[in-house]
Order: C-alpha cells, then sequence, then structure tokens
C-alpha cells in the first residue's frame, strides 16, 4: 500500500512511535499513535502535535503580488498588516471552490499561502495561467516539513521548544532563523484550540517534531484530526467543499468579500447571493448515543425521503453522539428541522444545530 | 498479543469459547488493537437463528465499522448488553468482560473449521 505514498520528513518519529499509517491524498500518513479518543483529548485538554508536512507552501513576492492575489483570492488582502493572516478561498470561474487556504503577509509584498496536500498541483497551475504583473510565484512544497501543536497547552509547549520565545498574535506568522534555518510559525490551527502551525527546512523537521513532543505534546493523527476539525465545522475540502459549491452555500461568507472590487468568481458569487442559496452546508447532531455516522449516509426528513449525504460524519469524542455535515435544501437548514439519518437500515434521529458542534467550557 | 491458549479462533479474528454445546464468542485482542477505541456495539437478537459465516454484529470504531460473523450453526442465547452500554470494555478485557453473545450448537462437526491458537498466531504474524 505504501509503495505508491510519498513520505514526510517526519516518517522515522512515526515509525519509532509505532503509529498506524494510512493513504491520505497522495501520503503515507499516521492515523493514530495510540487511541484516537485519547488524542482527541490531548489536544482539547493540553496540546497534541500533528505532521502537517503534506500540506502545501507557496510563496509570492512582488511589487504585483498582493494585488494580483487579492484578484484571485475571496477574503480582502488589504485588510492584512505585515505579520498577519486570515482564511480565504481560491475559486473558479463559477464561484465553486479549488481549495480553502491560509494567506500570511509576511512583509508588505510577500506572502504565503498553505494549501491542502490533495490540491497543491491543482492550485499552483491554476494559480500559474492566471499570473499577472510583477510577481515571483514559488511551490516549496517539497522543501518544506510542517507540524501543527494544538491545544490549550501549546503556548507553554513553544515556550520551551523556543528558549523563551512567544507567538506570533491570533492569526498572525513570525518569519525567523534558527541557526541559519528559516522558520515560520503560524498561529492558527485546524482543531478550535490554540495553537500554531510550525514550518522549517524538510531537514530539520524531525528535529522540531520530537522537541514539540519532549516539551509536553503528544503526538496525534489524521483520525483526531478529523474529529477534531468536525467539532468545530471546520470543512474538509474534497468532502465538505468542492467545485460544484461555493462558499456561500458552505456557510463561509465570513471569508469572502464582494465589496473589496472584482475577484475570481465574484460575479457568480453575487449572482447566486441575488438569486437566494437553494441548498446550505447544515450542521446535523443525534439526538441520542448510537452508531458513528459516516460520510455518505442518506440524510432523511423526518417522514423518511431521502433528501441528501453527510459530506462528514464521525462519532463526536467530546459530545459522545453522531455529529455530520450536510447540503440541505433552505426550507431543511433551518436550526431544530428533524431530521434522521440511516445506518445499516436503522433510522437515526437528529437534527440541525447551530455550528459549531463543540464549545469550549 | 495475547493469543489464550485454550480458546478457538477465526480467521475473522474472532475468538470462541467452547463450554458444552454453548459458544461465547467476542473479538481477539488483536482485533481490537486493530480497530482502536471500540465506541459503538450492535448486538443480535436472544433466539436468532445464525447460519456460520452470517453477520450477526458490528463493532465500531471512531474511523471504521467492524462486521462480527457467527462462527459457526447454532442459535443465539445470550448476548452482553454490558458491551452495548460501554463499548469500551471490548479494548480493555476482549477475552473475559468484552464477550459479544453466546450460541448455543448442534453439531460438534462445526467446530473443525475453527483454528488454534497456534494457527491463529500464524494467521496475525
Amino acid at each position: 500500500m505504501s509503495g505508491e505514498l510519498k513520505e514526510t520528513p517526519l516518517r522515522e518519529v512515526h515509525v519509532e512511535l509505532g503509529a498506524k499509517m494510512v493513504g491520505f491524498s497522495g501520503w503515507d500518513m499516521p492515523i493514530r499513535y495510540g487511541s484516537i479518543l485519547q488524542e482527541h483529548k490531548a489536544v482539547r485538554e493540553g496540546a497534541g502535535a500533528f505532521d502537517i508536512s503534506h500540506m502545501g507552501q507557496f510563496f509570492v513576492e512582488g511589487p504585483d503580488a498582493a494585488s494580483w492575489l487579492n484578484k484571485l483570492l475571496t477574503n480582502n488582502l488589504d485588510k492584512l498588516g505585515e505579520g498577519e493572516g486570515h482564511y480565504t478561498f481560491l475559486l473558479n470561474e463559477h464561484g465553486g471552490v479549488i481549495d480553502d487556504l491560509l494567506l500570511y503577509r509576511i512583509r508588505e509584498n510577500s506572502f504565503l499561502l498553505v494549501v491542502n496536500a490533495s490540491k497543491i498541483a491543482e492550485d499552483y497551475a491554476w494559480m500559474k495561467a492566471h499570473r499577472k504583473g510583477e510577481v515571483e510565484f514559488k511551490d516549496c512544497s517539497e522543501e518544506v516539513a510542517g507540524m501543527a501543536v494544538q491545544g490549550p497547552r501549546s503556548t507553554d509547549v513553544y515556550s520551551r521548544m523556543m528558549g523563551g520565545r512567544t507567538l506570533p498574535p491570533r492569526n498572525g506568522v513570525d518569519d525567523f532563523e534558527v541557526e541559519g534555518q528559516r522558520i515560520l510559525v503560524c498561529r492558527t490551527g485546524y482543531t478550535g484550540e490554540d495553537g500554531f502551525e510550525f514550518f522549517s527546512a524538510s531537514g530539520g523537521g524531525a528535529h522540531w517534531f520530537r522537541s514539540a513532543l519532549s516539551d509536553g505534546a503528544a503526538p496525534c493523527g489524521l483520525g483526531a484530526r478529523d474529529t477534531l476539525r468536525l467539532e468545530m465545522c471546520y470543512p474538509l475540502n474534497g468532502s465538505d467543499l468542492s467545485p460544484e459549491r461555493s462558499p456561500l452555500e458552505a456557510g463561509l461568507a465570513f471569508f469572502v468579500d464582494l465589496e473589496k472590487g472584482e475577484f475570481m468568481g465574484r460575479g457568480a458569487l453575487v449572482a447566486q447571493k441575488s438569486q437566494g442559496l437553494k441548498e446550505r452546508l447544515v450542521a446535523i447532531r443525534c439526538l441520542e448515543a448510537g452508531p458513528p455516522i459516516r460520510p455518505g449516509a442518506v440524510v432523511q426528513d423526518r417522514e423518511g425521503n431521502e433528501i441528501s449525504r453527510l459530506t462528514s460524519g464521525t462519532l463526536s469524542p467530546s459530545l459522545g453522539v453522531g455529529i455530520g455535515l450536510s447540503y440541505l435544501p433552505k426550507a431543511l437548514a433551518k436550526v431544530g428541522t428533524e431530521l434522521r439519518i440511516e445506518v445499516r437500515g436503522r433510522n437515526i434521529p437528529a437534527e440541525v444545530v447551530k455550528k459549531p458542534f463543540y464549545k469550549k467550557g | 498479543m495475547n493469543v489464550p491458549e485454550k480458546l478457538r479462533y477465526t480467521s475473522d479474528h474472532e475468538w470462541v469459547r467452547i463450554e458444552g454445546n454453548i459458544a461465547t464468542v467476542g473479538i481477539t485482542d488483536h482485533a481490537q488493537e486493530e480497530l482502536s477505541d471500540v465506541v459503538f456495539v450492535e448486538l443480535p437478537s436472544v433466539g436468532l437463528a445464525v447460519g456460520s459465516g452470517d453477520s450477526i454484529a458490528v463493532v465500531e470504531s471512531v474511523k471504521a465499522a467492524s462486521e462480527i460473523y457467527a462462527p459457526i450453526n447454532g442459535e443465539v442465547v445470550e448476548i452482553n448488553t454490558e458491551v452495548e452500554n460501554d463499548p469500551s470494555i471490548i479494548n480493555g478485557s476482549p477475552y473475559e468482560e468484552g464477550w459479544i453473545f453466546k450460541l448455543r450448537f448442534d453439531e460438534k462437526s462445526d467446530l473443525e473449521d475453527l483454528l488454534d491458537a497456534g494457527n491463529y498466531e500464524d494467521l496475525i504474524h
């Protein structure tokens, strides 16, 4: 199985720790080291470290970098000062999602884009095809190792790792060198907890991952990453987002600035908004303890008519019930709407709830 | 990996304890380790007549659902509702408190297809 899968620079640590590996977006990745439930808990209550070396890093520089990126991405880049970042979308002409990503303004004319592993080649080709003006645009994904440290104790882990250095503010980026090696640290994550993403040259990745573990983070795999992100209703591209769905339908209009001027996909979004959204990605929570609900499960209305399928689904470790996401027609997308999720011929009672599923405290 | 000598096994990673004409069935230590945290168990109904190889229960972890097959022909005479209430018992005690169902069987010859501990160890190594 691992024959055609790519290996990350942190692989030697995964092997030492006895991780269970799985194929994900063409990479051989740890799904868990021990128990997914314990890894989930480590992040909610302490700190956990994830290998995110599979993700892509693009660097954009030059006098026209800002204006070019602002015409390709949905969020308003003019709001970003140096050292600040935000979540944004790369859309096609029809307003469909090619990728969701984090954009950081490292310096006035220097940007970092962190993109999904499965979309590196597609994003790069799309952006290259639409390149305008004086910009230098590089895909450095192959040369970069990444880890995410997440959880309420992650600031302590960072301080111990870096000899007292403090993290950049929320959504910020810090660009510095350690022994001549460039380090980029972003105060962000995919779990709903405080934390950071840490990028280094690939050769140094295993060292930094071991350092996070010895400074108090538990190794965590993709299994916990999925339960943590789904409790927060963070979308997974390829499951909850697709080229046929807009960020408005996905309920992520907050990251789309229709007033900032022209950008790729804007016309389609404006039209969609003025016609009214037909469907919305909603959060569905089972009303009682039961089997995990999984992606692809049939969603029924209260009369038992099949109306859609789950794009994501799991058993929430924090809540102890099945949770999932699904695109539902507007009439059924209201909070409190009764639904049923079909699992092996049984209909599990569920309802539409407010996002996110999980709130701290 | 714990593979008790006195039990019989299937290639689907179930163990079978034979006492008289009653077969107690659960999943092996290897199976619970592979599945990781068991979060849901679906039990068969008492009284159900089952054929060898029928899928009659489901054990689910966070990431996967795993079917449990009847290892022999028989009738379900008892189910472990404790594991339904607390599925993690299967991880903590796969061979004792984590048993899943009991079958009454008539044909001793059905047992011949089951693996002994040595054969099962060969299978998982």
